[in-house]
């Protein structure tokens, strides 16, 4: 009798208040733990692999290619939170950096094309946008999309051929260094540091969280849902634009099929850093880790002399991975 | 207890169900009798339709085990408890609005190969045949979608006699009928025992218990109190069991002072949901809105609170009309809303308790944008203090805390921003008694303190222990303002039941 009362005390104090967790069990379950560990094996396995590996100054130099997606990225990774995703960025980046080589090629100084380049980012932004928050389609259709609909306008814009021959100075940002970094690794982490900061001490950053959890609590809740959602796709839209020009910089010239595939790198990214497909979940720090997990990756493989096939067969197992084990950890968490 | 002669149909054992850590439903034992109508009684939230659904497999429990016709069955989905001969009849009918009633009725049934053609005109013919058993007069070419709530509730009955079902459950399925209906119901669930089928009853209506039930099962609280023969028990034993207090306790007589008009609509308008909604509530008043789910109650709040905007009429607040377009512009007005569907469009479920708490206030956390935690954490102790949450932590997930601790944690959004008006839908749903009587009093405190309260809820005793008023709405219409002293349960239900289905029974059956 007094167990079953016992028992029943111990049900009572059960249904009112679940027992917090211990730290490092919130510390498991944060969403980049996975790509942290992920992120430790990859470099042990790739030193072992080739001696070259260990020279930081070469991995920087290597990374400068997955960095231009990996800054858009950082973006999409509060896209994705927020609970709606873009997957048209590689292609508002080619669109972009045609814009700004056409302007430069009809004869306007550099910054004005820049100009244009980064407007028309903003604009392409807006377009989404404005599918996604005004006629609530949902965003993944509407940026297949667009996808397709800027890759074409690049191809109409720019013809087949390449267009080149920029000043000197706008040419090479991937060679300009600070000590032994390259400038664009510098704008990574600065952008990261930036949206890291917004993301977890602002209340817009907040509320990125509060709607990619609930949608609909959110707009209860009294929070301005689309107007944050369409500033997402701006943003999206403008950083594509800043990626392009980098990567134009980098390449010296223009096609319409610049960064093509990219939007795969970038959700691959993302998912790598452990954000949640569905919103609600996810970090900065995470994407962060995802870009030099794949940096490592790429440059220990190239290294090590394994074929471009085999490292995309490895990234594939690596994000299925990483989303089973980040989902497993979830799961566990949550009973 | 042991059931004489054959065997029980249904032996639940030690039946256990938590949803997210929330235990619903404990430890219950259950028999259910072959040819017995089988009532389940108890307050919202007391586990009876957890219990039903678990027999349905729509849940699956926690723990214990189910035993049919003697054997142990795993009921792990609606599909198999159809296979076992077990139909659950909803509350609010789910249908394929889209197709035909005649389809409505197989759906689910197995057989036919993917190849195989349907055969329209026997569907037909089996549709009508049902209908005609059931003695209502539907056509089943005509698509689910325009009946009336009462029709699609027969074409689900008619839906488990098509599969020729063992168990029927039947959650509250007299809320929305006329007596004609009801006594109809009742011919037919009296019959379906004379073939030796059972039927388990969910109702609120004590009378209604009375006249077909041999035996009732009370929940409260998530356990089983009592089994017993329906005549043993007097009215007065069945609802000392079911609240675990006698009534009296529950009476909130505010002693607000009621003051000048706080939100005055009129003419609100959203064709297809409501028509032409006129009415005001005073400062320190709580009026009441009652009527039937699917009333359009939900919708009228919505609209006044700007998440789904009428499409005309207008809205005052303070004798100012106001544009209400979304929830910041009513927020602006300082209109609150606590909405009946907690968990979707309450709570941010994985996310803490106190970002839960401040979601509604950004200005009061982050002044210029950047959160300060402190603040935040000093609202979130305050809150947490003043409504008496019990929580482990202010960063733990609201979705790890009772039901009655989350709806306590919205209501303490809603409190941080000083609302003049409060509309609450269905604040008690799903809450524990005690927690309960607690929300009664709050709700009585905030009316004191000089608020504007609508209060929409489905429970008639709590509606009429706490409004000063009582509107009630049907299909969409004011049917009714009853004022506290003349209100009753009868004279709500009157005004609530709809008195015009599409096959209109004489008004003569006003009781």
């Amino acid at each position: 009798m007094s167990a079953s009362e016992q028992r029943q005390g111990v049900n009572q104090a059960g249904r009112e208040s679940a027992a917090a967790k211990p730290r490092w069990k919130i510390l498991l379950v944060r969403p980049e733990s996975v790509t942290f560990v992920l992120l430790i094996l990859a470099t042990i396995v790739a030193s072992h692999l080739s001696p070259f590996f260990a020279d930081l100054g070469f991995i920087l130099e290597s990374s400068t290619y997955y960095i231009e997606f990996a800054i858009v990225a950082l973006v999409l990774t509060l896209v994705i939170i927020a609970g709606e995703i873009d997957l048209s960025p590689a292609a508002m980046m080619a669109l972009t950096a045609c814009i700004f080589g056409t302007v430069l090629k009809a004869g306007a100084p550099v910054p004005l094309a820049m100009a244009a380049s980064l407007v028309s980012g903003l604009a392409l932004g807006a377009f989404n946008g404005f599918f996604v928050t005004v006629l609530r389609l949902p965003s993944i259709i509407v940026t297949i999309g667009t996808l397709i609909l800027y890759r074409g306008l690049a191809q109409v814009l720019a013809g087949d051929k390449s267009i080149g021959s920029f000043p000197s100075w706008f040419v090479g940002i991937d060679y300009r260094m600070v000590g032994i970094v390259p400038v664009p690794v510098i704008i990574f982490v600065l952008a990261s540091i930036a949206l890291g900061l917004f993301l977890g001490i602002t209340i817009y950053g907040r509320q990125i969280y509060q709607i990619g959890t609930s949608e609909m609590a959110a707009i209860h809740a009294g929070i301005r849902v689309r107007r944050i959602k369409m500033g997402l796709f701006l943003a999206s839209g403008l950083v594509s634009s800043i990626a392009g020009l980098m990567t134009a910089s980098r390449l010296g010239s223009v096609r319409y099929d610049l960064a093509s595939g990219g939007e795969l790198t970038m959700v691959l990214i993302v998912m790598l850093g452990g954000t949640y497909i569905f919103g609600g979940r996810g970090s900065i720090l995470g994407t962060f880790l995802a870009t030099w997990l794949l940096v490592i990756i790429a440059t220990g493989m190239t290294v090590a002399n394994i074929a471009i096939n085999a490292q995309l067969t490895v990234m594939g197992l690596l994000l299925i991975v990483s989303i089973v084990a980040t989902n497993w950890i979830y799961a566990r968490s949550q009973r | 207890m042991s059931t004489p002669g054959t065997g029980p149909l249904v032996a639940a054992r030690g039946i256990s169900k938590s949803f997210g850590g929330v235990e619903v439903l404990r430890n219950v034992d259950l028999d259910l009798a072959v040819g017995e109508i089988h009532a389940l009684l108890g307050e919202n939230g007391a586990g009876k339709s957890t219990f039903a659904k678990i027999l349905a497999g729509v849940h699956r429990p926690t723990q214990g085990t189910i035993s049919l016709a003697g054997s142990p069955v795993e009921i792990g989905s609606p599909i198999d408890a159809q296979r076992l001969g077990i139909t659950l009849i909803h509350q609010e009918p789910l249908s394929f609005p889209d197709l035909s009633v005649a389809e409505n009725l197989v759906i689910g049934q197995a057989g036919g190969s993917p190849l195989k053609r349907v055969r329209w005109s026997e569907l037909a013919e089996n549709g009508k045949r049902l209908m005609s058993l059931l003695g209502v007069a539907i056509d089943v070419r005509q698509p689910m979608r325009g009946l009336s709530i009462a029709d699609q509730q027969m074409v689900e009955i008619a839906r488990a006699l098509a599969s020729d079902s063992r168990l029927i459950i039947m959650d509250e399925p007299t809320a929305a009928l006329t007596p004609k209906e009801v006594e109809t119901l009742f011919v037919i669930a009296r019959r379906l025992r004379a073939e030796g089928r059972t039927i388990v009853f969910i109702s609120h209506r004590l009378e209604e218990v009375r006249a077909i039930c041999d035996r009732v099962t009370i929940f409260r609280d998530g356990e089983k109190i009592e089994t017993a023969p329906t005549a043993s028990l007097s009215d007065a034993d069945i609802i000392r069991r079911m609240i675990g207090r006698p009534l009296g306790e529950f009476i909130h007589r505010g002693t607000s002072h009621v003051g000048a008009v706080a939100l005055s609509v009129s003419g609100l308008t959203l064709p297809g949901r409501f028509e032409n909604i006129s009415f005001d509530v005073r400062k320190g008043e709580i009026v009441g809105l009652g009527g039937l789910v699917g009333a359009g109650r939900t919708d009228v709040a919505r609209a006044i609170f700007g998440v789904a905007p009428a499409a005309s009429g207008s809205i005052a607040v303070n004798g100012k009309p106001v544009a209400i377009r979304e929830p910041t512009d009513a927020i602006a007005n300082g209109i609150a809303f606590v909405p009946e569907d907690r968990a979707i469009a309450g709570i941010f479920r994985t996310l803490s308790v106190e970002s839960n708490i401040t979601a509604a206030v950004p200005d009061r956390i982050a002044p210029h944008g950047l959160i300060r935690r402190a603040a935040e954490k000093a609202i979130g102790l305050e809150q947490v203090r003043k409504l008496r949450i019990r929580l482990a932590s202010l960063r733990q997930p609201i979705g790890e805390l009772s039901g009655g601790n989350q709806q306590k944690a919205i209501l303490a959004r809603w409190l941080l921003s000083e609302p003049e008006i409060l509309i609450l839908d269905e604040p008690t749903r799903g809450i524990d008694i005690g927690v309960k009587a607690e929300f009664y009093e709050m709700i009585g405190d905030l009316a004191a303190a000089g608020r504007a309260i609508l209060l929409i809820s489905s429970e008639l005793p709590e509606l009429l222990a706490l409004s000063n008023r009582i509107l009630v709405m049907c299909e969409g219409r004011l049917t009714a303002e009853i004022p506290r002293a003349e209100a009753t349960q009868e004279a709500i239900m009157q005004a609530a039941v709809p008195r015009s289905g599409v096959h209109s029974h004489s008004a003569g059956a006003a009781a």
